[in-house]
C-alpha cells in the first residue's frame, strides 16, 4: 500500500496533501485568525497624506533596516510604552493596491532604529526633512542613505509661498544660491513617520514586559540624582538636533554652548522653552514642546546638564523650579 | 537556570501570552553558558575543524608515512622469499636479468623495414613536469557520458543563465554591502540601499539558485529513470518565464515597485505569477518523465526533486493569495513563507541533488536509502511548522512562537539523518579528496548543512533570541546557508557533472582558487558579522544609546566587506571555470587526414 518507491502518483499526492494540510494549521488558519482583530479605542485611521507617505516607505524599503514592533522583552522598552498588539497594525497594514499587498512593517533587522514611536521621539518636522536629505547632517555616525530625490533646489525667486524650505547650510547644495524644497513624497513620508505613536491604552489593560533579571542599579538618594542622568536624557531627547556638542546644526537648530537663554542665571525662559516649544526664531527650525512628555525632575536634569557642560557656567535648576513655570503656562 | 529554559521550551507548547509573562528573562549575565550559545560556538568550532583537515589533507604527510609503511612491509616479504631460495634458481634469475638488461631495441620492431607515412610516432609529447607547480594535480574526468545533445544543451542554458545572475547578484550584493561603510557612494534612487537589498537577495534566490537546481535536476531525473526529457520546448518555456520573472522583478524593484518588503515577497504578484508559472511547467515536465522511467523503482533524488517542486508551487499561492494578508495575518504568511521558501525550495531540492551527484562522484551507492525516506518525510513534516521562528516575541500568538521553537529543535532529526547519510557515503574515500576537485565542494557543503542547520535551530530559542534576534548575526547565518550549504552544493554538482557532459575540464588552478577564496571569504564573512552581532545585541540589552551599536559594529562591516570582495571575485573566477567546460567545441585544428587509398598510392 505505501509503495511510495514505486507509485510517482501516490508519492507526489501524498507529499502534496501531507504539506497542503500543514501549512493550512500552521499558516493559513492563523493568518485568518489574526484578520479577526478590531482596531484599539483610540486608534486614528491614516489620512490620505499619511497613507502616501507609507507608500514611499515601502517604496523604498524601509523595513530591510527599520523594525515597527515592540517585543515584549524588557530590553525593547526604549521603543514603547507597551509591547506592541496585534489591534496596532489594523489600520497601517492593509492592503495598499490591486498590485501590492499589506506591508511588511513588522520587519526582521534593526540595522537603523525601531520606529513604533518615532512620531513621539522625534516631533520635530524640520529633523526629519534635513534627516532624510542626509542623515549625516543629524547623526554624524549614521549609516542611513540619503534620500535626495525627495528633495528639489530652486532658484530663491521660483519658491513660493506654498514650499517647505529645509533648512540645509548652503555648502551641501549643488547650487549654493538655491534653497532646498521637500518634494510633496518628503512631506508625506514625514507626515507617515510623524504618525506613528503607540495608541494609549488605559493603565493596566495592556500586556507587560517580560522584566529582565539583571540587577537593577539602587538608585541614590537625594533630590539631585533620582536616578536621573542629565547626559543621559539630554542624548536621548535633545541631542538629534542640538546635537551631542550642544553646538546645533547652523541654519536648522540652535547651538545651546554659550547661549544666552541658557546661561542666563535665571532658568525661568529656558524652562519655558522646554515646556511648551519655540517657533519665534525664523531662522531656526520649530522646536516642539515636551511638557507632555517630560516630568518636572527629568527637565530639571536636561537643563541643569545644558547649563553646566559645553563651557556654560549657569546655576544648578530644580524641580520644583520647573512645577512652578509649568503652573503659570497651564494657567496661560 | 539552562534548566528552566528547556521546561520554558517543553511546557510553553500550549500556553497562552498571560501565563507565559510569569516567566522571567533568563539571566543575562551569563549569557555566555546558555545552550543556545554553547552550543553555536561548538558547531563554529566544527567547521573550523574541518577547514584544518581539510588543509591537512592537503599537506599528505599522512599518505607518506602510508607508503613508507607499505614498501618496507614489501621489502621484508622479498627479504625472506630470497633467504628460502635455491641457489640454482638464483643464478638463473641472475642471468636472465643480465640479459634483459643488455637487451636494446632496433627501432624496427613494429614498421620492419619499410617507410613509415605518419610523422608524429605513437608518442607525441613526453614530460616529467606537472602541468601546473603551484596545486595538486587533480583526477581528470575520464568517463564522458552520452548525453542527448538536448538534454546537453538545455543543461547548459539553465546553468549559464544561473551562473550570471550568480555574479549579478552578488555584484549587487557585494555593493550594498560597501554601503554600510560608505554610505554617500551614490545618490542615485534605483541604487539606495533599501531598493537593491531585496536585488540581491532575489537574484540569488531566484536567479542564481533556482535557475542552477532546476539545470542540474534535468539531468537527474533523466538518468535516474532512464529515459529521455518529457519535454525540451516546455523546459525551454520555464526558462523563458523565470528569467523574464528575475529580470522584470529587479527592474521594478529599483524603481521603487516592492510588493511590501516582506523578505523574498519583494517582486509583486504578476512578476510572480510568471516565477511560478515556470515552476508548474518544470514540475509537470519532471512529472512526466519520472512517470514515464524505464525501471520500477523512482531513485530517492526524484522525492525531493518532485517533492520540492510541488511544495514550492503550493507556498508561492499562500504566499501571495489575497484573503488572508491584511493586520498580522500578513505577519504570520510572512514567517512561514520566508522560511520555507528556504527550506523546502532551495534545501529540499538540493538535497535530492546531493543524493545523486555525491555517490555518482564517489562512485558507489548511496549509504542508506531508508535514512533518505526518513529526512524526506521529517523534512515535510517539521520545516513547514517553524516559520514563526522569525517573530518570537512579537504580537503574534505565544502558541504558534512555542510551536516553531519546539520543531526548529526537531529539525536535528532530518539534518542528522541526512548528514550520518553523506558523511557514512564519503567515509572510506577521504582521500579522494585531496585528489579531486569536487569532493572538497560537497566536503563544505555537507558540514556547513549540519552545521547551518544546527545553529539555525538553535538560534530560534528565546534566550539567543534575546541576544541575537534583529542583529546582524540574522544575516551571517543566512549566508552560513544559502551559501555555505546550498551554493557550495551546487557548485560541487555542477563541477561534477559538465565535464561529463561537455568532454571539457575547467582549469585546475581556477578551481582551486575559486574554492579558496569562497571559502575563506564566508569565513570573514560569518565569524566577523556574528562577532558583532552577538555584540551588539548584548549592547542593547545593557541599554545602552542606538547609536553605540551602529559605531560598534562598524570594524565588522569592515570586514564583511572584505570577505564579501574575496566571494565576488570567487565568482568571476568560477564564471571562466564555466566558460572553459561549457563553450562549443572548437573544429579539430588538423586537417582530416587523407583517406586510407592514398596510403597505398
Amino acid at each position: 500500500m505505501f509503495d511510495f518507491h514505486k507509485n510517482h502518483k501516490l508519492l507526489v499526492a501524498t507529499s502534496f496533501l501531507g504539506f497542503a494540510m500543514l501549512s493550512t494549521v500552521i499558516a493559513v488558519i492563523p493568518a485568518l485568525q489574526m484578520q479577526e482583530v478590531k482596531p484599539l479605542p483610540g486608534m486614528e485611521e491614516l489620512n490620505s497624506e499619511e497613507l502616501k507617505g507609507l507608500q514611499v516607505y515601502v517604496s523604498e524599503n524601509c523595513m530591510a533596516c527599520h523594525t515597527q514592533q515592540v517585543r515584549n522583552i524588557e530590553m525593547d522598552q526604549v521603543w514603547g510604552e507597551r509591547p506592541s498588539l496585534a489591534s496596532d497594525y489594523y489600520y497601517s497594514k492593509q492592503r495598499m493596491d490591486l498590485w501590492r499587498q499589506s506591508p511588511s512593517l513588522l520587519g526582521s533587522e534593526r540595522t537603523g532604529p525601531d520606529l513604533t514611536e518615532v512620531g513621539k521621539r522625534q516631533p520635530g518636522k524640520e529633523w526629519h526633512l534635513l534627516h532624510l536629505y542626509n542623515p549625516r547632517i543629524a547623526v554624524k555616525e549614521s549609516v542611513m542613505p540619503s534620500y535626495p530625490w525627495l528633495f528639489e533646489e530652486k532658484s530663491k525667486a521660483m519658491v513660493t509661498q506654498k514650499d517647505v524650505v529645509v533648512p540645509v547650510s548652503a555648502e551641501l547644495l549643488k547650487n549654493p544660491d538655491h534653497q532646498l524644497v521637500a518634494k510633496p513624497e518628503a512631506l508625506a513620508l514625514v507626515a507617515y513617520l510623524q504618525s506613528l505613536i503607540q495608541a494609549e491604552l488605559g493603565q493596566d489593560l495592556g500586556p507587560d514586559f517580560i522584566p529582565s533579571t539583571r540587577k537593577k542599579q539602587e538608585p541614590a538618594s537625594g533630590a539631585e540624582s533620582l536616578g536621573l542622568d542629565g547626559l543621559q536624557l539630554y542624548s536621548e531627547t535633545c541631542s538629534a538636533c542640538h546635537q551631542p556638542s550642544g553646538d546645533g546644526i547652523p541654519g536648522a537648530f540652535p547651538s545651546l554652548a554659550g547661549s544666552e537663554i541658557v546661561n542666563d542665571p535665571d532658568p525661568s525662559i529656558l524652562i519655558q522653552i522646554i515646556l511648551s516649544g519655540y517657533d519665534a526664531r525664523p531662522e531656526f527650525g520649530a522646536m516642539p514642546e515636551f511638557g507632555s512628555l517630560l516630568s518636572d525632575e527629568e527637565i530639571a536634569a536636561i537643563a541643569t546638564h545644558e547649563r553646566s557642560s559645553w563651557g556654560n557656567q549657569a546655576p544648578v535648576v530644580t524641580p520644583d523650579q520647573v512645577a512652578e513655570i509649568r503652573k503659570f503656562v497651564l494657567n496661560q | 537556570m539552562k534548566r528552566t529554559t528547556l521546561l520554558l521550551l517543553l511546557l510553553g507548547f500550549g500556553l497562552n501570552q498571560s501565563q507565559a509573562q510569569t516567566v522571567p528573562n533568563p539571566a543575562i549575565d551569563q549569557w555566555w553558558s546558555s545552550p543556545g550559545i554553547v552550543g553555536t560556538a561548538l558547531l563554529i568550532a566544527l567547521v573550523s575543524l574541518v577547514a584544518i583537515v581539510i588543509i591537512g589533507s592537503r599537506l599528505s604527510a599522512l599518505f607518506q608515512g602510508l607508503q613508507n609503511r607499505a614498501e618496507s612491509r614489501k621489502k621484508e616479504t622479498l627479504k625472506s622469499e630470497l633467504v628460502n631460495w635455491e641457489e640454482e634458481d638464483l643464478d638463473w634469475i641472475l642471468e636472465k636479468r643480465k640479459a634483459a638488461k643488455k637487451y636494446r631495441l632496433t627501432g624496427t620492431e613494429l614498421t620492419g623495414k619499410g617507410n613509415s607515412d605518419d610523422s608524429r610516432g605513437l608518442i607525441a609529447k613526453v614530460t616529467r613536469d606537472p602541468e601546473n607547480p603551484l596545486v595538486d594535480e587533480k583526477k581528470r574526468e575520464t568517463l564522458r557520458m552520452e548525453t542527448p545533445k538536448p538534454l546537453r544543451k538545455l543543461m547548459i542554458w539553465y546553468l549559464g543563465a544561473a551562473v550570471f545572475w550568480l555574479v549579478f547578484g552578488t555584484l549587487v550584493g557585494q555593493y550594498v554591502g560597501m554601503k554600510f561603510i560608505w554610505p554617500e557612494m551614490d545618490q542615485i534612487s534605483w541604487l539606495s540601499f533599501g531598493r537593491l537589498r531585496p536585488v540581491h537577495t532575489n537574484t540569488v534566490f531566484w536567479g542564481w539558485a533556482s535557475m542552477a537546481m532546476v539545470g542540474l535536476g534535468y539531468f537527474v531525473i533523466s538518468r535516474t529513470s532512464n529515459t529521455g526529457i518529457f519535454s525540451y520546448s516546455l523546459a525551454k518555456i520555464a526558462w523563458y518565464l523565470m528569467n523574464s520573472a528575475v529580470v522584470l522583478g529587479n527592474f521594478l524593484l529599483m524603481s521603487g515597485v516592492n510588493n511590501g518588503g516582506g523578505e523574498y515577497r519583494e517582486y509583486i504578484w504578476p512578476v510572480a505569477l510568471l516565477f511560478a508559472s515556470g515552476l508548474i511547467l518544470t514540475f509537470f515536465n519532471y512529472y512526466k518523465t519520472v512517470a514515464a522511467r524505464k525501471i520500477s523503482e523512482i531513485y530517492i533524488s526524484n522525492w525531493y526533486l518532485l517533492g520540492g517542486l510541488i511544495w514550492t508551487i503550493t507556498l508561492v499561492v499562500i504566499g501571495y493569495l489575497p484573503s488572508f494578508q491584511d493586520g498580522l495575518g500578513e505577519t504570520v504568511i510572512q514567517g512561514y513563507y520566508m522560511h520555507q521558501g528556504v527550506g523546502m525550495w532551495f534545501m529540499t531540492f538540493t538535497l535530492g541533488l546531493i543524493y545523486y551527484y555525491l555517490p555518482t562522484s564517489l562512485n558507489k551507492p548511496i549509504y542508506s536509502y531508508s535514512l533518505g525516506v526518513l529526512a524526506f518525510w521529517t523534512q515535510m513534516l517539521f520545516y513547514t511548522l517553524i516559520g514563526t521562528h522569525h517573530f518570537v516575541f512579537s504580537p503574534l500568538p505565544w502558541w504558534l512562537q512555542t510551536v516553531a521553537i519546539v520543531f526548529s529543535a526537531g529539525m536535528f532529526i532530518p539534518v542528522v539523518s541526512g548528514t550520518t547519510n553523506f558523511l557514512m557515503t564519503m567515509k572510506g574515500s577521504w582521500s579522494a579528496i585531496s585528489k579531486s576537485y569536487v569532493l572538497p565542494f560537497f566536503l563544505v557543503g555537507v558540514v556547513f548543512y549540519f552545521v547551518g542547520s544546527a545553529q539555525g535551530s538553535l538560534q530560534a530559542f528565546r534566550l539567543t533570541n534575546f541576544i541575537w534576534h534583529f542583529t546582524d548575526f540574522n544575516v551571517a547565518h543566512s549566508h552560513m546557508t544559502m551559501y555555505g550549504i546550498i551554493t557550495f552544493i551546487l557548485w560541487a554538482c555542477m563541477y561534477a557533472i559538465l565535464p561529463k557532459v561537455t568532454g571539457k575540464e575547467p582549469p585546475a588552478l581556477g578551481v582551486g582558487i575559486h574554492f579558496w577564496l569562497a571559502f575563506v571569504g564566508l569565513f570573514a564573512y560569518m565569524i566577523s558579522l556574528m562577532t558583532g552581532g552577538t555584540q551588539r545585541g548584548l549592547s542593547w540589552i545593557e541599554g545602552e544609546s542606538f547609536i553605540n551599536s551602529v559605531i560598534l559594529m562598524q570594524p565588522f562591516w569592515v570586514w564583511r566587506a572584505i570577505g564579501g570582495s574575496m566571494m565576488f571575485v570567487s565568482h568571476l573566477i568560477f564564471a571562466y571555470n564555466f566558460y572553459e567546460m561549457a563553450k562549443k567545441e572548437k573544429p579539430l585544428p588538423h586537417k582530416i587526414p587523407a583517406p586510407l587509398s592514398s596510403v597505398h598510392a
